[in-house]
């Protein structure tokens, strides 16, 4: 009855040696050449010490924002590309999604459109 | 001309009317990727806005006029008399903002030429409320919607008042659309459906109309809607997000906005829970509470604009009894008064827009004495609205509020008509004293009103809703019978829509 879910273990678990594969080479095989800065802990390029009630610039969440309208364009590219080139219906079905899909497209367009002359893709 | 909705040309052409709104959002967006620095700019936004509503206005006509009419089975959306008299009813509101909303802009340097997008994104979200007949097509309606008009309310960013309006607006809003997203999932739970004409018939079918799942989707459904429309007890971010936001928002708030969720909730109960008697008693309930509240905090306010945010409360108590009624007269009397009240208030508020200057909109009642000495015109285009809110005989206010009597009256609910009669004369109490202050008391210093000044197109739309509302208070018959037979297309399609496919 699991059969199915089969191929999800093996993924499971090549994703697991894999990711442990890498650390452990890299942890092996590569050089060390230690620094107080190297050693401090990774906090995505900023400072790590300090109050956590910093005030961040808006920008982060302007382009976080923009991110997401983005992406889920391509998250809705996927479904629709495995329905349209998996081939299922006629000539006419096939027309009318792909013009549904320009359609989506071009309000996206427009959208970015918007956004560059705008200037929010601008940092200063 | 019937139209088959489950071909594509024919689902094109019931959608014309929103796909042509959403055309001119996106060409308007484009423009105003480029001309977003002048004033000139903000005037051709307003332009192409005001091209958008008429010609979308004109081909909401055009399938009107060729008696469009559904066929098929549980289409999404449909295609009646209410659904076009609603989008007549959301694009003329919008066309009267955009006017209203030109010299302010200019006058508050409100550089943002999105404002008229956003506009433009608002009214489809209503035409999709007004016309959806699917409860998802009804919630992304009011998302559309209220989510343009949580921007528009926050439009005046150096403005804390109205950062604060748009922030306490979008928590709220978004908790309420949370509850009828709810009530939405569990009616589905309980029929199966989400389409209007289907969850009737399976509430007949599976005798549900007492139904514990689908009572309390109902209740949820309810308590999203009242939100939406400002019913006491859900209607306390009212007054504050009607005082923050700028006040053609305001206005285009306490109409259209409310207009569209009563729109929805009207097709909601009408088709969906025509068989379930439970909400008339929660309506009638809510219409109690939101007359009486409404109107007693009114008469304790000082500034016109919160009077007018409690005012446009009461004023949906007044409408809620319409719903409640539950009978023919009383869908006549709803969209009737939905009207009515929309050009009074819409004129008011423009009134209070000219008053309140240099950002500073707080006008207190007081501030308009001797109004009617230096600027009689616009003096008696509020007293005009003054009296037609009181709905004072000769204004489409009374007429309205006649009606919504009758319809009361006819359905046995004598408790709600006296309470809708009372509650009137209470409302004198606040109405009147504008008029007195204005027409009775000198005007504190000379320059007192020098630079009260409607411009062209404000005025010409004060004019056009002052006109109307004295014409539909002396001759509302036409409105009425189209009113009446909007309310009636609601009735009657479901039997059709129902018949599985094949039948």
């Amino acid at each position: 009855m699991l059969r199915p879910y089969l191929p999800f273990l093996l993924l499971l678990l090549f994703v697991v040696a894999n990711a442990a594969g890498m650390i452990g080479l890299s942890h092996l095989v590569g050089p060390k050449r230690p620094t107080p800065l190297k050693d401090a802990p990774y906090e995505s390029g900023m400072p790590p010490l300090g109050s956590a009630r910093e005030r961040f610039s808006i920008k982060f969440y302007l382009v976080a924002m923009l991110f997401i309208v983005f992406d889920i364009e391509t998250v809705f590219l996927i479904p629709w590309g495995t329905i349209y080139f998996g081939g299922a219906g006629g000539a006419l079905r096939m027309g009318f999604l792909l013009v549904e899909m320009l359609v989506f497209l071009a309000i996206l367009g427009v959208g970015y459109v918007y956004v560059w002359k705008r200037g929010a893709l601008q940092w200063d | 001309m019937t139209l088959d909705l489950s071909l594509t040309r024919d689902l094109l052409t019931a959608l014309l009317p929103e796909l042509m709104l959403t055309g001119w959002a996106l060409v308007l967006l484009v423009v105003v990727a480029w001309r977003h620095r002048t004033g000139g700019d903000l005037r051709v936004a307003g332009g192409i806005a005001l091209a958008a509503f008429a010609t979308t206005a004109a081909v909401v006509w055009w399938l009107w006029w060729n008696s469009a009419a559904a066929q098929g089975y549980a289409p999404m959306i449909a295609v009646d008399d209410f659904r076009f008299i609603s989008d007549w009813l959301f694009l003329g509101t919008g066309a009267l903002t955009v006017l209203l909303s030109m010299r302010y802009l200019e006058r508050e340097a409100l550089l943002a030429p999105e404002y008229y997008v956003l506009l433009l994104f608002s009214v489809l979200g209503m035409m999709l409320m007004g016309g959806g007949s699917d409860l998802m097509v009804v919630f992304l309606g009011l998302e559309l919607m209220s989510v343009s008009v949580y921007v528009l309310a926050g439009i005046n960013r150096k403005s804390p008042k109205a950062a604060e309006a748009a922030l306490k607006y979008f928590l709220l809003g978004a908790f309420a659309s949370a509850f009828l997203l709810y009530g939405i999932a569990l009616v589905y739970g309980a029929t199966g459906t989400t389409n209007l004409a289907l969850i009737g018939a399976q509430v007949t079918s599976l005798h549900l109309e007492h139904g514990t799942l689908l009572l309390i989707g109902l209740a949820l459904l309810l308590v999203g809607f009242a939100f939406k429309v400002a019913a006491v007890p859900f209607h306390m971010w009212a007054p504050d997000v009607y005082d923050g936001a700028p006040t053609p928002v305001t206005g285009f708030m306490a109409t259209a906005v409310k207009a569209a969720a009563f729109a929805a909730l009207f097709r909601v109960l009408g088709q969906a829970f025509a068989t379930t008697v439970a909400w008339h008693q929660i309506v009638s309930a809510l219409a109690v509470a939101t007359m009486v509240g409404g109107n007693l905090v009114a008469l304790a306010q000082r500034s016109l604009k919160r009077m007018l945010a409690y005012s446009s409360i009461a004023h949906a108590g007044y409408v809620l009894v319409a719903v409640a009624a539950g009978n023919a007269s009383g869908s006549a009397a709803f969209l009737f008064y939905l009207v009515a009240y929309t050009l009074t208030t819409l004129a008011a508020f423009a009134l209070l827009a000219v008053k309140g200057r240099g950002g500073e909109s707080d006008v207190l009642i007081d501030d308009l004495s001797g109004l009617a000495t230096e600027r009689p015109w616009l003096a008696f285009a509020l007293a005009v609205c003054m009296l037609s809110l009181l709905g004072f005989p000769g204004t489409a206010g009374f007429m309205g509020k006649w009606y919504i009597l009758v319809a009361a009256a006819q359905s046995a609910q004598w408790w709600l008509a006296a309470l809708l009669v009372l509650t009137s004369v209470v409302s004198a109490g606040y109405y009147l004293p504008v008029i007195m202050v204005m027409y009775m008391r000198p005007a504190p210093s000379a320059a007192a009103h020098a630079d009260v000044r409607l411009g062209r197109l404000a005025g010409a739309a004060v004019t056009l809703a002052v006109v109307g509302l004295l014409f539909f208070g002396i001759r509302p018959n036409r409105l009425l019978d189209l009113s009446a037979a909007g309310a009636e297309s609601l009735r009657t399609p479901t039997a059709a829509a129902v018949a599985p496919p094949g039948n």
